[in-house]
């Protein structure tokens, strides 16, 4: 490895799923804390601060930086929903390159579990009030965020003759992994039948079919591979690490069956000179189960249209080809708005060996995918075990 | 394009905007509008101040009020009203014949006959200050 090459040498997770004690910036914090102490670096040792903002009072990316104390040479506050981590990664890989910063930290937090309730993607004060931009086109319909997922799932269903059994085994092979997430908001194993007598919430997608709502947060401290060399953790590589857009509001999304991760996962693999076939654990955004089914095609896995078949054969469960989600996912576990972060951390576990239970067996590649909005921002991160591993 | 007048109108209303007013103005004289490109043929929906494909300045054209169900859900949770007072409904991607798509709701249906590749005709719901607001129904 060359000396500038970006490693993952921290990571931190705030108490979750359900923390009434912590702010959205008290999440930020306790992540951050606990992935410094996770390296051993001095907060000092930060010049460089990327996060999202704008979800909550104070959690802006400069008061973030004031109220942490971060004088950072390099900020970012790239905000494409969930999975502007991955984006994240991808800025900072490339700031620590260039040499615009020596260390950079990625936090997240979020209280909106404690703050808002359960009632997200189901909808909230819409009715009676004025709606400016592109949004103006969707919100006089009563269109809900689970809607617009189900939209993409119906279209898929009716091309490629996917089923909702096999949506449901995405739900099932999620909540195992739960089961052995102490902290998982739901750990009881469930069966197909189970997701598909849950309560219709928008055709076809079930209450189960639905990621949960939580509290949480979390961090990542990346440094380039020469720094890393003496700190407590075996640092983890970026070998790959690409983003693409296709559509923000969902009724922009032209092809109801392929997402930005056709284009940005190849690039990704084309970084690190990897293919599917070299991945031992995927952490893909499960904010549905439909979202898995359109990452996994669209990244490679099988081919377009065969997502349906090829879950059935349960190569994401554990023990199969391409485990997904070991820490329970947003389905089961936890996803408090934005879940793009608890996928990095997750695969910066399995490849460091510390996923417990839950550790796949020989992990040297982990894929993280993120998605934000509507299957409409995509970022894909390849990590592997590298550095002074 | 039907306009239904007399409705109590209490869903979200577009913001006024000098861009996207025009097209929620005519739906109110009951006229579907789309944009298209006087360079390069292309067409489009929503309204742009660009044409997506040249970036030459579009025109409005006037669609023929028919289309297909390209996707659609039956949404049946939803927190706030007047929404949730009228569970279960479907909100649907419209595919026009004209070569655009629009997002809406097929309405005075069985929401279970719904499927997608049924033909639909565009109405709009007079919904004060001149403004209408297309619906769909099944053809």
């Amino acid at each position: 490895m060359a000396a500038r090459d970006p490693v993952i040498v921290g990571v931190g997770l705030s108490d979750y799923p359900k923390a009434p004690d912590l702010s959205a910036v008290g999440h930020h914090a306790q992540a951050l804390q606990r992935a410094l102490a996770d390296c051993g670096l001095e907060k000092s040792a930060i010049d460089g601060f990327l996060s999202t903002g704008g979800m909550a009072p104070g959690d802006d990316p400069v008061t973030l930086a004031e109220t942490l104390g971060i004088e950072h040479r390099f900020i970012d506050g790239t905000m494409v929903g969930g999975s502007s981590f991955e984006f994240h990664v991808q800025h900072a890989v490339a700031a620590l390159r260039a040499g615009l910063c020596e260390t950079a930290a990625i936090t997240y937090g979020s209280d909106y579990l404690s703050r808002m309730g359960r009632a997200l993607g189901t909808g909230g004060g819409r009715g009676g009030r004025r709606v400016g931009g592109p949004m103006q086109f969707d919100a006089p319909y009563g269109n809900s965020l689970v809607g617009a997922y189900a939209m993409v799932a119906q279209r898929h269903m009716y091309e490629f003759g996917t089923t909702s059994e096999q949506l449901a085994e995405i739900a099932v092979g999620v909540r195992e992994y739960a089961g052995l997430n102490p902290n998982a908001l739901y750990r009881d194993p469930i069966g197909v039948e189970d997701v598909l007598g849950s309560r219709m919430i928008a055709d076809p997608l079930h209450k189960l079919d639905c990621c949960v709502v939580s509290d949480g947060g979390g961090a990542l401290i990346l440094t380039t591979e020469e720094r890393a060399r003496d700190l407590r953790q075996p640092a983890v590589s970026v070998l790959g690490a690409a983003g693409g857009m296709t559509h923000w509001n969902i009724h922009q999304m032209g092809d109801f069956t392929r997402s930005a991760a056709a284009r940005c996962a190849p690039e990704a693999f084309d970084q690190a000179g990897l293919t599917p076939a070299d991945v031992d654990v995927l952490q893909f955004y499960d904010s549905f189960t439909i979202t898995v089914l359109m990452l996994l095609e669209d990244a490679g896995f099988c081919a377009k249209g065969e997502g349906g078949p090829y879950v059935a054969e349960g190569f994401l469960r554990r023990g199969g080809r391409h485990p997904l989600n070991t820490d329970g996912g947003g389905l089961s576990s936890c996803h408090p708005g934005m879940r793009g972060v608890f996928l990095l951390i997750e695969s910066v576990r399995q490849l460091r060996g510390q996923a417990g239970e839950a550790q796949v067996p020989d992990c040297d590649v982990a894929l993280a995918i993120g998605s934000g909005g509507w299957l409409s921002a995509i970022g894909a991160v390849l990590l592997g075990r590298g550095g002074n591993a | 394009m039907e306009v239904v007048k007399g409705v109590d109108w209490q869903k979200p209303l577009p913001e006024p905007d000098p861009l996207y007013s025009v097209f929620w103005e005519a739906a109110g004289e009951g006229r579907l509008l789309y944009q298209l490109c006087p360079n390069c043929g292309h067409r489009q929906f929503y309204p742009r101040p660009l044409c997506l494909a040249c970036g030459a300045d579009p025109e409005w054209a006037e669609a023929s009020g028919v289309g297909e169900v390209y996707t659609y859900t039956v949404v049946r949770q939803f927190g706030a009203p007047p929404f949730k007072d009228e569970l279960p409904y479907v909100v649907a991607m419209i595919a026009l014949p004209e070569g655009v798509q629009m997002l809406g709701s097929i309405t005075d249906c069985d929401v279970d006959a719904v499927r997608i590749g049924l033909p639909v005709e565009a109405y709009a719901i007079a919904a004060g200050d001149g403004i209408g607001i297309p619906f769909w129904r099944l053809r």
